[in-house]
């Protein structure tokens, strides 16, 4: 028993305290699938997502002359010791609908070179970094998103002392098949007060403290307008940690940036976050507030939707899964929203009131993001903004709760309710369409057949009289462990107040897994949406056609 | 960025196997196998001596849903979050769920991608396999 005990805390204790590095090389010289290769060992990752259309001229899908497009990548990583060299080739002929056409072509689109020894870690070439929560710096990619922002240029990381991290980056951005014109420069410190003095080593509560400056620098030469050649921005950051507990705040500031996205507005931005979680054995809390006020921040002040962004200002709002919860997904507004978050989650043991037999697990989130205080001060667009005081424009409401339920040994049930308010006029910069309010319904059901099948289904409701009115998921899954499965679905626009627009996009799938190769072919529509991950979404069109995805790693 | 920095180089299970699992609170099946191995985790320790270590790849968006999530869900796993990818690109993770088996020697002897259920009891056969003679099993 109190050996169960200590596993518990110290596993509730590591999960707040402990985010991840990969700075060691540990397993790179350790797998058993790399190949060996002059000493050092060779690996990497493959993905392919290809589409055959299919014409469909009544779910509005554009015309494909190529018939055929593709998205794919193979990622390389060379290892060896303290260095290692890594390179993605990457190739859309065409990409596939949705994704920026200036991604057509194929390529070496990242590449490096980095060695890491006695704490120092150098990187040349391509590199993937973030600064506190990213108010004023993020790199990443997602695939799935057509998102790369990777900086092009030099990454110095270096650990002078036990809880001391700095890091400095300059470099270029990408920008699809270029590299955006504005250079990116930018240092972060953080101290880590535990482990910077022993005395404090074993102390149940700890501080860190962080703090980041970037700054871009892209030339100007507009007739109009007097424009910074060079913007900076800061932000500093605390994190509180004791028993359960863990807070977080960070403030950001960013020097006047006029730029396409604030329609050239010489003042300053500011974000603030705040986030608070409290977890126990069987409990969980969270909540987080966010401010963001004239704080997109991009390498090139012309750029616009996703490119050539510098920060991060993910959306304050749950991460839904199901079709009919990514009907109506938020995105965050970074020229000015305010916004909370908050989350409960808890595990009714077995045998306890409401447990059941195999205990009951509950969910129940709310986020609520309105627009920002802001009074207009000249013609030009400049404005004044109290930051206590929340606007009165509703951008996005969810309220949602989650009830996992396991009925015996084979059967699970989890059944999902969530009242969405959408304010489609500003998420999708559309005026005209007003505020969609909905109520989803959702009941999955499990069935482990036996120990090598199982049968998953979904029934999920939208129910509203706004937009395209209400719609219904059908969705039955086969899984035959370990390696195949088959799934069909419908989602049915039943309510369309137009007739001939109620309709079905139906899709059937096939799928092969074999240890880290996974292939999947559909065919059926896609209706139109939005693809949303972090804060950052992009459309996508309607269509119709046989799918096939290939993911491997080896 | 939450919490302390943590070198990936240091994880180990003191030289006997170790289960590493790349999810995030958004993907279901990455709940659904974390879930299904929670059930026989503690027979699986008793029996293998076995570690299974949870890295989140949740973002600044929403990492902070990982310590409750895990609290909430009464999982006993080791758990870290990459919040950049860096871990994630570092072991060619294409996407979670991705589980990886390490044997005592920090070698990883088997993967698997994707979660359906039945899978855990595919991995605990490995599992005892690798725990039995801590030899890399034939490929399937």
């Amino acid at each position: 028993m109190s050996d169960s005990q200590f596993t518990i805390n110290n596993a509730a204790l590591c999960i707040v305290h402990c985010a991840l590095i990969a700075s060691s090389f540990f397993f790179f010289a350790l797998r058993s699938s790399a190949q060996n290769v002059a000493g050092g060992t060779l690996h990497g990752n493959f993905e392919l997502d290809a589409q055959y259309y299919r014409p469909d001229s009544l779910i509005g899908e554009p015309a494909v002359p190529q018939k055929m497009l593709e998205n794919s990548f193979v990622n390389f990583i060379y290892q060896n010791n303290d260095f290692s060299a890594g390179l993605r080739y990457e190739s859309y002929l065409d990409p596939l609908l949705g994704y920026d056409p200036r991604y057509t072509g194929s390529g070496i689109a990242y590449r490096y070179l980095r060695f890491n020894k006695d704490g120092l870690d150098v990187t040349a070439g391509n590199f993937y970094e973030q600064f506190g929560s990213g108010l004023v710096f993020r790199t990443y990619q997602s695939f799935a998103l057509g998102y790369d922002n990777s900086m092009d240029g030099i990454r110095v990381k270096y650990n002078p002392a036990p809880g001391v991290y700095l890091k400095g980056v300059i470099g270029n951005e990408r920008s699809f098949w270029t590299e955006g014109s504005g250079i990116v420069r930018g240092i972060d410190g953080e101290a880590n007060i535990n482990q910077l003095f022993k005395a404090r080593a074993d102390k149940p509560t700890n501080w860190i403290v962080g703090g980041s400056f970037v700054s871009k620098y892209q030339v100007a030469q507009s007739p109009t307008y007097i424009l910074p050649q060079n913007v900076g921005a800061g932000a500093v950051r605390i994190n509180f940690t004791s028993g359960g507990w863990d807070i977080y705040a960070e403030q950001a500031m960013k020097a006047n940036d006029p730029s396409a996205d604030n329609n050239y507005i010489y003042q300053n931005g500011y974000a603030t976050y705040f986030t608070a979680t409290y977890s126990e054995p069987g409990f969980g809390a969270n909540f987080g507030f966010h401010r963001l006020d004239n704080m997109s921040f991009r390498s090139d002040r012309a750029a616009v939707t996703t490119n050539l962004l510098i920060n991060y200002l993910p959306a304050l709002t749950k991460d839904h899964t199901y079709l009919l919860l990514n009907i109506y997904p938020y995105a965050t507004q970074p020229e000015g929203e305010e916004g909370m978050q908050g989350e409960v989650f808890f595990n009714l043991k077995p045998a306890s009131p409401f447990g059941g037999k195999y205990g009951t697990d509950i969910t129940l989130n709310f986020s609520v993001i309105n627009s920002i205080n802001k009074q207009v001060t000249d013609t030009i667009g400049d404005y004044t903004s109290n930051p206590f005081k929340i606007g009165n424009e509703v951008y996005f409401q969810d309220f949602n709760a989650e009830v996992t339920k396991k009925l015996s040994k084979k059967v699970k049930l989890i059944f999902t309710y969530a009242y969405v308010i959408y304010n489609k006029d500003v998420i999708q910069g559309t005026p005209g369409y007003g505020i969609i309010y909905s109520n989803i319904a959702i009941a999955e059901l499990s069935w482990k057949i036996n120990s090598k099948k199982n049968l998953r289904t979904e029934l999920q409701n939208l129910y509203t009289k706004e937009d395209q009115q209400s719609w219904a998921v059908l969705l039955a899954e086969l899984t035959f462990v370990p390696h195949w499965f088959v799934a069909a679905f419908d989602e049915y626009n039943y309510g369309n107040d137009i007739a001939d627009q109620r309709i079905h996009y139906y899709t059937g799938q096939l799928g092969y897994t074999k240890n880290t190769n996974r292939i999947t072919i559909g065919y059926g529509r896609q209706r139109a949406g939005i693809l949303c991950v972090g804060g950052v979404c992009r459309n996508v069109p309607a269509s119709d056609g046989i799918t096939l995805s290939m993911t491997s790693s080896f | 960025m939450k919490g302390e920095t943590f070198n990936t180089g240091k994880l180990s299970n003191n030289g006997k196997l170790m289960v590493i699992d790349f999810w995030a609170t958004w993907c279901k099946p990455c709940v659904e196998e974390l879930n299904a191995i929670n059930e026989n985790y503690a027979a699986w320790q008793k029996e293998t001596g076995v570690k299974v270590v949870a890295i989140s790849v949740d973002d600044a968006r929403t990492m902070t849903r990982v310590a409750p999530f895990v609290s909430g869900r009464g999982w006993l796993y080791e758990s870290y979050i990459d919040p950049n990818g860096d871990f994630q690109r570092a072991l060619d993770v294409n996407m979670p769920p991705h589980t990886f088996l390490v044997n005592g020697k920090g070698e990883v002897v088997w993967q698997h991608v994707g979660y359906a259920p039945g899978n855990e009891d595919e991995l605990y056969e490995m599992i005892k396999k690798v725990a039995k003679n801590d030899s890399v099993p034939a490929s399937k």
